[in-house]
């Protein structure tokens, strides 16, 4: 190919992602009449949002009692206070707001009696600051992420948003410190094209796979990660992965913690309730983090259920055949096709499973990219947003509560457009690009296009993830973490020897997967170093070597800056342990037990 | 006579075999359409034997596996592996379903892989879907209303009402269906597909949106609609287990009853 022939486009503001986030993000920029281009590697319906299952969460009561403020304490609570309590406010007060609005927009919610939306159960969603439980999660049965997908899709269908699909979005388009765009390939003919915008978001999701078990598809590679990097820019708090208790055990297919939220429940191979032991109150729907950590401790300590010991059980047998039919029909179904399970009759073998990235981009509540400069810790990087689970906002902190993503992506991705909204004028001139505009992605897709080295992609890809899986686990310590510092830094180097052996132009996924994992391994090394260099316990970030929480020294966000050759550099930014308005009283750090 | 064959270009060649590695003990064949419109070649079958006792046991397990470790040039659309994002949607043992919920031990003998049939392929396992795309988009699939929304609560629905809606919006547009129908075949161009009328009548049945009338004037046709012939293979290769000719039937009973 012709390396340098782009075809250009401008925008005010391209979205880079179609998820849940992207989506909203996206027509809600064209509801207010600024051209917008969406672009994604996979039709919108397919992006990873679709796999939520068990809610969203917002402080309806339609079930019983609820306050935002409520939902606003027990996510600081969630977050082992590593959350911004100014973003944690603006989330949890604009909830019930985001999802009657996506009621109105047609979405299929389950139902009460009396035809409100239907509320769950959900893990570490109390009433009256962690007295009561709360029924907050609303839900459609057991696919609310598809509903909710769905939904955002059409809204995007009805506002006639302009998308570019199947297009893989290689690397932003930098000048002075400001984003000025974003270069992408179009997979059905593998051109090259350039969006020139006022604003690009970045709407990419997580990278679960960078380890080798995950409840994430083969798709969430964390590309928007991996193009923050190579722009020389940090990402915040990647030593917080969270581990969903109830991966499948085997293929890693999530069941959704709703199922916990309907009555389910854990045991061991005494079969004993064991959650009792390690959280008296919210016993099986305590937090992600404690959950996951008490399976862990329940095999090591020789417990676990299974030939070798190695899975936990979960129960549904007791809710019966009508509640599961009408509740986790889903569930059922997955159960059935993945572990031979008749859930009405046998427990479902689980194991906590990689599931979801607490770090990501840091931003501020608008959604702007924050980056420190001049002694500013929450200087705005110019035309560069980030919303959903690329970013950090925090609202997640160290541990996020589930259906909180759900929220996440709907709340920031609706503020993110509003922010646009008051800041681009509509149909502003752009200055022309800088030359050297695209150079950084045509060269690695040059180098990678060509790449003829020993090493297969999938065989890279597989040592990337045997090590994050092995050293940046459920239980870390300082031992295991330095060992994987150093393996990773191989397999990194090791990514010089990549092959890529289709040579075509059309859909060639051998260069995808391998732009994909260069996008990877970079944020696996912050997540690898940044795990190392965090000296405490907090949250889903457990060490055996540091067993307590630190505020003191570790109430603050790790930024991690990766370079070319898996270099890493640390600083810091504080917690905003203050509220947006008086609406709420900021909460303190206490101890943290459910 | 008219000869029924397909266009030079489109018939099938004898492709290449991969040999399962040495060693292997429980070998199965995949055979596999490949397509690859860099080459200006017609399409062919290639064979890959693959060792089962180190494969997951889904067909897009074995499809990863052949990727990753045997020709890396194979070319399919996938996701989330586990039946939700419609992404894997292919022709597997002559029936339009899943790769990531297919299980491979339920097929007997080799296992043939094909695309999605009677859509334009664009390389290998993936084809041209836009058609799909457009007429889903066609049908106005969003919720359409008159009266304003309640400023500060939802819309009320009741248990019995939302369950009307559960099951036709749980389509995730794999177009397995569509695909496996004859009439979408010969008529694609002018007849919505199974698909695509799902979604029509999800929005007709929804007793919150206020457009029925003109849905179903939409609709009214002698080919966006009445092309479905109750040949049921729509309802037969769903991977979800919905059904799409129950649908289009209840919108036909509802066109048939306007008019009296």
């Amino acid at each position: 190919m012709t390396a340098c022939k782009f075809t250009d486009h401008t925008y005010d503001v391209v979205v880079v992602g179609a998820g849940g986030a992207g989506l909203r993000a996206t027509f809600g920029l064209a509801e207010q009449g600024l051209t917008t281009a969406c672009i994604t590697k996979v039709f919108p319906t397919r992006s990873h949002t679709v796999a939520a299952q068990g809610g969203i969460s917002a402080a309806l009561g339609n079930m019983g009692e609820d306050d935002w403020r409520f939902h606003f304490y027990d996510t600081i609570k969630g977050s082992d206070w590593l959350g911004d309590q100014d973003a944690i406010e603006y989330m949890t007060k604009e909830a019930p707001a985001a999802i009657l609005e996506l009621e109105h927009y047609g979405l299929p919610f389950s139902r009460t009696e009396d035809g409100k939306i239907y509320q769950r159960p959900f893990g570490g969603m109390t009433t009256h600051y962690g007295q009561g439980i709360a029924q907050r999660t609303c839900a459609a049965a057991d696919r609310t992420g598809h509903a909710m997908l769905h939904t955002l899709y059409q809204q995007s269908l009805k506002h006639e948003a302009r998308f570019f699909i199947e297009y893989f979005a290689i690397d932003l388009i930098m000048e002075d410190g400001a984003c000025r765009g974003v270069v992408a390939l179009d997979l059905s003919d593998g051109s090259l094209h350039r969006f020139r915008a006022h604003k690009v978001i970045l709407a990419t999701g997580g990278y679960g796979r960078a380890f080798f078990s995950c409840t994430s598809a083969h798709t969430c590679t964390g590309d928007g990660g991996g193009m923050v990097l190579r722009a020389g820019l940090p990402l915040q708090d990647m030593e917080f992965v969270q581990f969903h208790p109830t991966g499948i055990y085997g293929s890693g297919c999530l069941i959704t913690e709703g199922s916990r939220g309907e009555g389910g429940y854990l045991s061991n191979s005494a079969g004993e309730r064991f959650m009792e032991r390690y959280a008296p109150n919210a016993k099986d729907l305590a937090s992600r983090d404690v959950v996951s950590r008490s399976m862990t401790i329940e095999i090591r300590e020789g417990r676990g259920v299974g030939e070798h010991k190695d899975h936990i059980h979960l129960h549904l047998e007791h809710l019966g055949a009508a509640v599961i039919q009408e509740r986790l029909p889903g569930i059922a179904e997955t159960a059935r096709i993945f572990s031979g399970v008749d859930v009405t009759r046998e427990p479902i073998p689980v194991l906590p499973t990689v599931h979801y990235n607490m770090g990501g981009i840091p931003c501020n509540v608008h959604g702007e990219v924050v980056t420190p400069r001049d002694g500013n810790p929450d200087a705005v990087v110019p035309g560069l947003m980030a919303v959903g689970e690329a970013a950090c906002v925090s609202v997640h902190g160290a541990n996020r509560l589930g259906s909180n993503s759900l929220l996440d992506l709907v709340v920031f991705g609706r503020a993110a457009a509003h922010h646009c909204g008051r800041t681009v004028q509509r149909g502003t001139t752009h200055k022309p690009l800088p030359k050297d505009a695209g150079d950084l992605a045509v060269g690695r897709l040059d180098r990678l296009r060509n790449a003829k080295g020993p090493r297969r992609t999938a065989e890279v890809r597989l040592d990337m993830q045997r090590v994050m899986q092995n050293h940046a686990a459920v239980f870390r310590n300082g031992e295991s973490l330095a060992e994987g510092v150093h393996k990773l830094a191989a397999v990194h180097a090791s990514f010089a020897d990549v092959q890529v052996s289709d040579r075509s132009l059309v859909w060639n996924t051998d260069l995808i997967e391998t732009l994909e994992l260069d996008n990877l391994l970079g944020q696996a090394v912050a997540t690898m170093h940044s795990a190392a260099n965090r000296k405490e316990s907090r949250g889903a970030h457990a060490r055996e070597d540091y067993q307590d929480r630190d505020d003191r020294e570790w109430l603050k966000h790790t930024l991690a800056w990766v370079d070319a050759q898996g270099r890493v550099a640390f600083d810091y930014r504080p917690v905003h342990l203050n509220t947006l308005t008086s609406d709420v009283q900021s909460v303190p750090p206490k101890a943290r037990t459910y | 006579m008219p000869q029924f064959r397909l266009p030079e270009n489109s018939r099938v060649q004898p492709g290449k075999t991969h040999a399962a590695p040495g060693g292997a003990r429980d070998v199965r064949t995949f055979r596999i359409y490949r397509f690859d419109p860099d080459s200006g070649e017609n399409p062919r079958v290639d064979s890959y034997q693959v060792d089962m006792a180190s494969c997951g046991p889904m067909v897009l397990d074995a499809l990863i596996k052949i990727k990753n470790e045997v020709d890396t040039t194979l070319t399919f659309r996938r996701s989330c592996r586990e039946g939700i994002c419609g992404s894997c949607a292919m022709n597997i043992d002559g029936v339009n379903t899943l790769a990531c919920t297919k299980s491979t031990s339920e097929i007997k003998g080799d296992v043939k892989i094909y695309p999605l049939p009677h859509l334009p392929v664009i390389k290998d396992l993936v084809p041209d879907l836009s058609n799909f795309y457009a007429q889903y988009a066609s049908v106005k699939p969003w919720l359409q209303t008159r009266t304003p929304a309640p400023p500060d609560r939802e819309r009320l629905q009741s248990k019995e009402d939302q369950e009307k809606i559960d099951r036709p919006s749980a389509c995730i547009l794999c177009a397995c269906c569509s695909t496996s129908c004859p009439s979408y075949w010969w008529n694609s161009d002018r007849y919505l597909g199974p698909a695509a009328l799902l979604a029509a009548y999800r929005w007709i049945i929804d007793t919150r949106d206020e457009a029925t009338g003109e849905r179903l004037d939409e609709l009214e046709d002698p080919f966006r609609l009445y092309r479905c012939h109750t040949i049921m293979n729509c309802a037969e290769a769903c991977p979800k287990d919905l059904n799409p000719a129950k649908a289009i039937a209840e919108i036909k009973k509802m066109i048939a009853e306007r008019q009296h």
